[in-house]
């Protein structure tokens, strides 16, 4: 992992010279400026932070950090990060990506980034939508989603992105939105400081081509009524004076919502993000309903394992510690081993 | 009995049987005992995609061909002097091969008649008069082996698969070889199970004895050594070479190694072989797909590694849009591609050229990369170097074009010397280079390699932003303007165009030939030796090989435009010759066999006999 160390910093700095090019009102401003603010606090050099982007609206991102960064191919930039990333483990690789490149054409990188494990900080800007190619439904769109390549309705149901980061046991795992930087800020310092793969959904609003999507989780009017706020170690209520509840109910697999007066307080879960099961998780990933209702926020899962970056550099290190003589010594040992002959 | 002992200036034997009988390993051995002995070899492996094919099939026969003389040999041999058959199958497989006289040893315990059956034999071919023309050995190569393990604490079953080492005894005795090698290979082999030591070398010992006293072989050979250049010598197939000279590059460039790939025959030896390395500072990343594979290594290349991915045609198809990007990007990477039998799956473990085009070709764009083929085993072991060497100096990903023939063929290699290996050390970027001295131009270029700076994540001052869209020349900074494109575009052709590679040499010892033959890759050998036996018979011939593919000798032109005739034999429909057609307008004749075997040097010989007779 990248270390801190003693460097002044501030947002500014982090700020490239080019200018930023997405549409007017676009939720990705926001993301960008939380960004950009929360940077200099990590303490990381720019030089040691890389960001790693596949394509779309979101994927323009690097071009917009003053720090490394590449703008790589639709859907690759875990599996190019991971190559970046398990090479120099003395950077700080962040990947940003979308609903499209992430979770269509790019799903297998992503599982298979989070399942191994590998030390990169994934930023999903999820927007439901296709954007840069002007509004194709996206695999998190709505079942029934009238778009232009569904006149009549989408028949695909939609992934949830937590859910599938779940089930590919990624070991930290949280969501937040655009327009809510304290938020956002909290769960980017969990996600930097998280060891290993942390995977962080960004509900995001596109409003060209699906305004208003996440409205209700925006509107102060409903919000409160929507959104469910996780935190560490405390009972799950919500609403305005805490009068819904999350609950297990007995028998079942899953987590229910329930009116806080209704249930003995000793029934309302406790979050624990640490529940190494991830089935724990998964079932918090499945409280929204279609309209969003019940939808939480914050951090859903942080637990420890080994990162792969650890364990592949680790053999390494290992195997070098274990040679001796120079480099060309011990090529010249490898040329001659086995059976050889010598011709006078 | 004093056995007669003959000379023999060259002998080739195939050893063939069921897959699971060991054959590849024989042959391996019988090809180290050989080497050992001094002779110059070549080798050819041939077996079945399927890892256990049904027993006793045609599909299951597995066969190892290894081509020793008293001279230096440029194939794998043409048409075996020895057949050993390990059972019917392996027998019909193969006796078409053979010419008339040559001496056939059969497995007579595996003749039963279902396993005669199995593979359509009417009639057992030992008795039935079908073979006379050939000097038939009939053994009981099963029962014999289970007699001699007798007195050994082995199943019934680990004595009966001891067979091969009988009959690798046997074949050791009539070619006079020495086998300590093979007895130090056992050990090593079985040492977590010393009764298997001892009754594989029993076995092998009883084959040895056999030969010396039954009656049925009463001629035992000899082939000298062969007249070689002094120095250390080991026997190499192309994907340990190529494995080899990736590490070597490694060692030459001072840069960690990493390498990204997916398993696909015949290219997993060389993941397999590098994973072995991480002493070197060599990763090995079995990654989740093709793309993933080539991704990580493109993405190790961003952070100063000398990224590689290893795959065949399919996954090269797959990796095509990251090679764009890698274009782009203007990285080292190198893509090594051991070519197969396609389209498709199509013969996985067959041998094929007929991915030029894609190497050449095959990506969105104009986007032009550096292609490098090896010629021989070894020679993949510099063809590695040279396209480390090519991705690290220019920064453009490098195709290596292996194949299946050269990747699983073996011949002796005279270890290099690590010295005399090309010095590959990069420098990174570590200053600004604009003229403030205080921008850094990511596309500024060297006005002599035309590469641009490789400044890696973690430089202070350097912090910069690349990707796959068309970049402002020298600023790398997004750019839409027409004319910019147009130069990026010219300059990414020209910067891969310029790079020098040394020029072709003519090999045409008399300095009379009016036809060239003009190969590349893999079937230098046959092609080879094709123009020898020429020469030999006074035919007057010259021979030009292609190493590097893109960009292509300087003078390439002039010497194709010195011959009356030039003639490509490729193992794929014409696609050298397009592009030298195309390139140079010179008529070229193409020479086309896609049977997913290997050119023989006789078929080579026929037709190009015709070409210098009759033009």
């Amino acid at each position: 992992m990248a270390e801190p160390v003693a460097v002044k910093l501030t947002q500014k700095d982090f700020k490239s010279d080019q200018e930023v090019r997405w549409c007017p009102g676009c939720g990705d401003y926001a993301i960008l400026a939380a960004v950009q603010s929360f940077m200099p606090e990590l303490k990381i050099p720019r030089e040691r932070t890389v960001f790693v982007s596949g394509i779309g609206c979101s994927s323009r991102f690097p071009y917009y950090m003053n720090t490394y960064g590449m703008h790589s191919i639709h859907g690759r930039a875990p599996a190019i990060a991971t190559g970046l990333s398990v090479s120099r483990p003395d950077l700080s690789v962040w990947v940003v990506t979308g609903d499209g490149d992430a979770l269509s054409i790019g799903g297998n990188h992503l599982i298979h980034a989070l399942r191994r494990n590998v030390n990169l900080k994934i930023l999903l800007f999820n927007n439901r939508i296709y954007g840069l190619t002007k509004g194709q439904y996206s695999p998190t769109s709505e079942i029934g989603k009238i778009t232009k390549s569904t006149p009549v309705g989408s028949a695909d149901s939609p992934f949830n992105p937590l859910s599938l980061a779940l089930g590919a046991e990624a070991t930290f795992v949280a969501r937040t939105l655009d327009s809510d930087r304290k938020h956002l800020q909290s769960v980017l310092r969990a996600a930097a400081e998280h060891n290993g793969s942390a995977f962080v959904e960004i509900y995001q609003n596109c409003n060209i081509f699906n305004d208003g999507a996440f409205e209700t989780l925006k509107d102060p009017a409903t919000r409160d009524e929507y959104l469910i706020r996780l935190e560490h170690g405390q009972p799950i209520t919500f609403g305005a004076d805490g009068q819904r509840c999350v609950v297990h109910p007995p028998g079942g697999f899953g987590l229910e919502v329930r009116d806080t007066a209704s249930v003995d307080p000793a029934d309302i879960v406790v979050h624990d993000a640490t529940v190494s099961e991830p089935a724990y998780a998964f079932a918090l990933s499945r409280l929204p309903g279609l309209d969003l209702r019940n939808t939480p926020i914050g951090v859903f899962r942080k637990v420890d394992r080994p990162s792969y970056d650890e364990l592949v550099v680790s053999q390494v290190e290992t195997a070098k510690a274990k040679a001796t003589g120079t480099p060309e010594d011990q090529l010249a040992g490898l040329l001659t081993t086995g059976d050889t002959w010598t011709i006078l | 009995m004093a056995k007669q002992v003959r000379q023999l200036d060259r002998v080739v034997i195939r050893f063939a049987g069921d897959s699971g009988d060991g054959m590849q390993l024989t042959g391996d051995r019988f090809t180290s005992e050989t080497a050992q002995l001094g002779n110059d070899i070549s080798t050819l492996p041939n077996f079945p995609a399927e890892i256990r094919a049904p027993a006793g099939t045609l599909p299951g026969v597995s066969s190892f061909q290894v081509h020793f003389a008293d001279t230096d040999i440029l194939t794998p041999g043409d048409a075996p002097n020895v057949l050993v058959a390990m059972n019917p199958a392996a027998l019909k497989a193969n006796v078409g091969d053979l010419p008339r006289g040559a001496d056939i040893i059969v497995n007579t315990d595996e003749f039963t008649k279902r396993n005669l059956t199995k593979v359509g034999y009417a009639a057992n071919p030992l008795e039935d008069g079908s073979l006379d023309g050939y000097s038939l050995h009939p053994v009981a190569l099963t029962a014999m082996t289970i007699g001699a393990l007798a007195d050994h604490d082995v199943s019934k079953k680990d004595a009966e698969r001891a067979k091969n080492m009988f009959a690798l005894g046997l074949l050791s005795w009539m070619y006079s070889r020495p086998y300590d090698s093979t007895l130090r290979f056992l050990e090593r082999k079985f040492a977590a199970r010393p009764e298997l030591v001892a009754a594989n070398i029993a076995a092998f010992k009883a084959g040895w004895n056999f030969g010396e006293t039954t009656e049925d072989f009463g001629v035992r050979y000899e082939v000298k050594p062969a007249k070689m250049s002094p120095g250390t010598y080991r026997n190499i197939t192309g994907n340990q070479a190529l494995s080899l000279g990736l590490v070597a590059a490694g060692v030459r460039s001072g840069l960690p190694v990493f390498l990204g790939a997916y398993p696909i025959t015949p290219a997993s030896d060389i993941l397999h072989e590098l994973s072995k390395h991480k002493r070197f500072g060599v990763t090995t990343m079995q990654a989740e797909d093709e793309i993933a594979a080539i991704g990580a290594a493109l993405g190790a290349s961003y952070g100063g590694s000398l990224g590689i991915t290893t795959t065949s045609g399919p996954g090269v198809a797959l990796k095509g849009e990251t090679i764009s990007l890698a274009v782009a990007l203007e990285l080292p990477l190198v893509i090594i591609d051991v070519q197969r039998a396609g389209p498709s799956t199509g013969l996985p473990t067959k041998t094929e050229q007929a991915d030029l085009n894609m190497a050449l070709f095959g990506r969105h764009g104009e986007a032009p990369v550096a292609v490098v083929a090896p010629r021989s085993p070894s020679d993949c072991f510099f063809a590695a170097l040279e396209a480390a060497r090519i991705a690290l100096t220019y920064r453009t990903p490098v195709i290596l074009l292996s194949d299946n023939y050269v990747a699983n063929g073996s011949e002796p290699w005279l270890l290099p010397e690590v010295d005399s290996l090309p010095d590959l050390r990069v420098e990174f970027a570590t200053e600004p280079n604009g003229e403030d001295g205080k921008t850094f131009l990511p596309y500024l270029r060297d006005p002599v390699t035309m590469a641009r700076p490789w400044a890696i994540p973690g430089t202070p001052g350097l912090e910069h932003r690349i990707g796959g869209l068309e970049k402002a020349d020298k600023t790398g900074d997004i750019s839409y303007d027409p004319a910019n494109h147009d130069f990026m575009v010219r300059t990414r052709a020209a910067r891969i165009e310029g790079i020098p590679v040394p020029d072709i040499e003519v090999e045409d010892p008399d300095g009379d030939a009016r036809t060239l033959v003009l190969g590349w890759g893999s079937t230098y050998g046959p092609i080879g030796a094709a123009c020898r036996a020429l020469r030999q018979r006074g035919l007057p011939i010259a021979q030009a090989h292609l190493r590097h593919l893109s960009p292509m000798p300087a003078n390439l032109g002039e010497v194709l435009k010195g011959y009356d005739r030039v003639v490509i034999p490729e193992m794929n429909l014409g696609q050298l010759a397009h592009v030298i057609r195309a390139r140079f307008l010179v008529d070229a004749i193409p020479y086309n066999q896609v049977s997913g075997l290997p050119f023989t040097a006789a078929k080579l010989e026929s037709m190009l006999e015709e070409v210098v007779k009759n033009g």
